[in-house]
């Protein structure tokens, strides 16, 4: 099926003033590059700081006045402009924001919903869509300060599903749940997925994203470093990045070795592998190569020199 | 941008302390009384025109801007000392010294500002150390409050919270760590303080409370032409004025530009 | 409800004690001070010519000699009685002067009370929601401009352009001069009114404009604004749905403290437009030393921006919505 959601070649820069006169550009995302396809969810698995709710707020042209886009995005095969995008947030692409500070403090839960539409259908299609997340009539007259953080979550996705959307890019929807509650949220995804919507699911909880997702990219300081499908998580030996393997052994179920070191921030690796500094197998070049390209390998794709580097089968 | 706000900040302290020196110089050609030219228009040799006395308006302005320059740094310097003194006080002595400089602050809020200049002017026999000692000591009620609340968010900060734990007396505490990481507030402070205390001494002059009328202070010029208006010499009251706003603009400016790069939040712009 | 009363109970002793402090720092201030109110009153070739039983009873008259405290007790049990003293250069109870005085002041405050608020908020959302853009550049450049300008001089360049050059409003005065105050129209008092209300406005606008930018630059950054603008809410849409209402609980701060400046700001601008308020009043106890008259005004305009801010602290309990709730879940 053809991809609803195409990104190619997308870096955003901000403009900063350092101590002094000094302006310079910090490249924030470097060269991402994904497509997501109706009825697939595609996760965005990334530290906390590595740039992914830039990549939603890019995609719904929101980002801040000092920010600077390079490269493409398309939607339906057609370039995402300014103009076509005024038809489509909100309605054909739906985002579904981090935290409850994303509601209005001080206006009603209904009002908000309804972005200032008035009329019976507008209200009816709203009071419908919180009662499929089994919220009554009574929160449409709530303030956000009395929503328990459960409620205000089916009330954002309420909000992204009441006129239906072609494209969904959930930014963190589940942080503050426990696991049940997450669990459920995220049947909801896999529910609208399936209903033909395609789904960007950015978090920073690779174990989350791979129990609903069909595909997963793995961002590190701001770069894209693996895309590979959830089945390639089986085992280790399926994945391509250093990183992407350090987060596997991460994970509980599989050791919970901790990943060394800490990921600097976007900008401040001027070139080579962001992540040469803790890769156990990071060569000299690793750090010396100007530009790392992503490329094809073993079915995904990888930022790395050496993706196959001390793997048996890669001997053979 | 930034290099245009060094080249501009340096400009403006240049024009105000040429100001200053300036008007120090030319006093005594501001008392300077010549009944053969007595209130002329603006032209090339008197700039601002001259006055029914014949004095030269120009060198007036000058002096007076010069004294309200200094009046005015002089009372800004005091009234910031006396908030951060007060704010400190207030966030590090317990409660019963916070309650009672809170309560100072808002008595000396309630009180219009220009009516507690007076009142304090009064009590000190108006004149120079009337207006110094009102001004000085009625605006420093909102530097101190961010001050205070400065210092209760530093009180919290980790490296803080460690040295009290190691037994360092909190004053001490304040002093050392705490006062150090103020002095960007403190500073932008202090230079936003200036406008405000100038444009105060003026009005205060100006109503009679504050310098006495044989200085050449901006206050004096203007309450002084007030009576030459309705005759059209216009001139007595437009230039001293203008130069005025043109001196508290300048001083605003600068302390915006101030706290525009001390602000972390502002390394976007 | 009940809560609600309480919260207002509290504030309002805090408010009588803070008027005590108020009386008690004027009446020291002015007892403090160094001149010598039979001097700037009756004037030292007056006093040369005078006997000294008759200087002896003026000093009794001005409360020369006579001891501080038993001066504020007298001037407390006066406050009691309802009429705060006498006023010793008008010969009037002082509630009385005050009285008329703060009945032409009032207009003028209040017109450019509401006009700098109004104004001043509309002014501050533009300029927060355009920031950056020329309509930001153009009000901040206006707001700068007139806090840097002094009220006064402000006052005389109006005089000068409006009633010295083009004749439209005269000199001064609240009413025609000789005139019976019963003749006195309404057109006449407003047409009196309109220079000094204007001035008070015009500077007025400016504080409360860039304080409202403040906080609708903070609510055009916020989540729910980005939010918002990715559900597809258009830019007009946002401002006035959710900048409005945020900018609101501020504004109204705002707008109360703002009553001290417009008071401040009175009696420079009835000086130069001599118009009989309650500023001009000041100025002259002041500059006559009638010590009853000056501790009345500054205890009764400090009893006005009080209950300012006792007004916004009740007002906003009832315009936020997690006070409102919680006081209706008691």
């Amino acid at each position: 099926m053809k991809p609803i959601l195409e990104i190619r070649h997308l870096s955003i820069y901000f403009t900063q003033y350092e101590r002094g006169f000094r302006k310079r550009r910090l490249p924030a995302v470097r060269d991402l590059s994904l497509d997501v396809r109706p009825g697939k969810i595609v996760s965005v698995v990334g530290a906390s700081g590595s740039g992914k709710s830039l990549l939603a707020h890019s995609i719904l042209g929101v980002l801040p006045y000092n920010s600077h886009v390079e490269g493409e995005i398309l939607y339906d095969g057609v370039p995402l402009t300014e103009e076509r995008l005024s038809g489509l947030r909100g309605s054909e692409i739906a985002l579904i924001p981090q935290s409850v500070a994303c509601l209005d403090p001080l206006m009603k839960t209904g009002a908000q919903l309804r972005k200032g539409r008035k009329d019976q259908e507008t209200r009816e299609r709203y009071r419908a869509a919180l009662a499929r997340y089994g919220l009554g009539e009574e929160t449409e007259e709530m303030y956000p300060f009395e929503l328990s953080g459960g409620m205000a979550r089916r009330i954002l996705i309420a909000a992204a599903v009441a006129e239906p959307p072609r494209l969904i890019i959930a930014d963190e929807p589940t942080p503050g749940l426990d696991a049940r509650s997450a669990k459920r949220i995220l049947g909801h995804f896999r529910e609208l997925a399936d209903e033909g919507a395609g789904i960007l699911f950015i978090t920073h909880d690779l174990e989350l994203a791979l129990s609903v997702a069909d595909e997963t990219v793995v961002f590190y300081a701001g770069e894209t470093i693996e895309k590979a499908k959830v089945t390639d998580f089986a085992d280790p030996g399926g994945l391509r990045h250093p990183f992407t393997k350090a987060l596997w052994h991460a994970m509980p179920e599989h050791g919970f070795t901790p990943a060394g070191g800490a990921q600097p921030y976007p900008g401040t690796v001027k070139s080579g592998c962001p992540y040469a500094g803790q890769c156990p197998k990071g060569r000299a070049d690793c750090r010396s190569t100007e530009e790392i390209p992503l490329r094809n390998f073993r079915g995904g794709m990888v930022r790395c020199l050496h993706p196959g580097d001390g793997e048996k089968e890669e001997l053979v | 941008m930034r290099k245009k706000a060094f080249m501009f900040m340096a400009a403006a302290v240049l024009i105000l302390a040429a100001v200053t020196a300036g008007g120090i110089f030319l006093e005594p050609a501001a008392m300077e009384t010549d009944f053969s030219k007595t209130n002329l228009a603006p032209s090339g040799e008197n700039l601002f025109g001259t006055d029914w006395m014949g004095r030269d308006m120009f060198a007036r302005t000058i002096a007076g801007l010069s004294l309200s320059i200094r009046l005015g740094l002089l009372t800004a310097a005091a009234s910031a000392g006396i908030a951060l003194i007060l704010g400190t006080v207030s966030a590090v002595s317990g409660r019963k010294a916070d309650a009672v400089v809170s309560w100072c602050i808002d008595l000396v809020m309630g009180i219009p500002h220009i009516l507690l200049v007076i009142l304090i002017s009064l009590a000190c026999g108006r004149g120079f150390a009337g207006v110094a000692a009102g001004i000085a000591l009625s605006h420093w009620p909102s530097l101190a409050r961010v001050i205070r609340g400065e210092i209760i968010q530093l009180c919290q900060a980790p490296y803080i919270l460690t040295a009290e734990k190691m037994g360092v007396p909190r004053i001490q505490n304040a002093v050392r760590h705490m006062i150090p990481h103020l002095m960007p507030q403190f500073f932008t402070g202090l230079v936003l303080l200036f406008p405000h205390a100038i444009l105060h001494e003026a009005s205060v002059t100006f109503l009679g409370f504050g310098l006495s009328s044989e200085q050449p202070a901006i206050g004096v010029i203007l309450s002084e032409s007030m009576q030459y208006l309705t005759t059209g010499r216009w001139w007595l009251a437009v230039f001293p004025g203008l130069s005025l706003v043109l001196v508290v603009i300048l001083f605003a400016m600068l302390g915006e530009q101030i706290r525009r790069l001390t602000d972390p939040a502002s390394v976007h712009e | 409800m009940k809560h609600r009363l309480q919260f207002a109970g509290k504030k309002l002793v805090r408010m009588a004690l803070l008027l005590l402090g108020v009386s008690i720092v004027t009446f020291l201030l002015m007892c403090a001070s160094p001149l010598d109110p039979l001097q700037t009153n009756v004037g030292q070739t007056a006093l040369g010519s005078m006997s000294p039983e008759q200087i002896e009873q003026l000093e009794a008259y001005w409360g020369v000699g006579t001891p501080p405290l038993e001066r504020y007790l007298g001037w407390l049990g006066d406050v009691l009685h309802g009429d705060m003293g006498t006023s010793l250069l008008y010969r009037q109870p002082v509630l009385t002067v005050i009285g008329q005085r703060l009945g032409s002041s009032l207009w003028l405050m209040l017109c450019a009370w509401l006009i700098s608020g109004v104004l001043g908020l509309a002014l501050g959302v533009i300029s927060g929601a355009f920031r950056g853009r020329w309509p930001d550049k153009l009000i901040r450049g206006y707001c700068f401009l007139i806090s840097s300008t002094p009220v006064f001089w402000l006052a005389i360049l109006l005089l000068l352009v409006f009633s010295v050059w083009l004749g439209w409003f005269p000199i001064g005065f609240s009413v025609p001069a000789g005139m019976e105050s019963a003749s006195v129209t309404m057109a006449d008092r407003i047409h009196h009114a309109v220079l000094p209300a204007l001035t008070l406005s015009i500077t007025g606008v400016a504080n409360i404009a860039l304080h409202t930018r403040e906080k609708m630059v903070d609510v055009m950054e916020s989540d729910y604004v980005l939010y918002a603008r990715a559900r597809g809410e258009s830019r007009l849409s946002i401002v006035l749905r959710h900048g409005l209402r945020n900018v609101a609980l501020p504004a109204i701060t705002l707008q109360f403290a703002s009553v001290s400046e417009i008071i401040g700001g009175s009696v420079m601008v009835e000086q130069v437009f001599s118009y009989p308020g309650l500023g001009q009043a000041a100025v002259t106890a002041g500059l006559g030393s009638d010590l009853p008259l000056l501790l009345g005004i500054t205890v009764v305009t400090a009893a006005i921006v009080f209950a300012g801010n006792l007004a916004a602290d009740l007002l906003y309990g009832v315009i936020d919505p997690k006070i409102r709730r919680r006081a209706a879940g008691r």
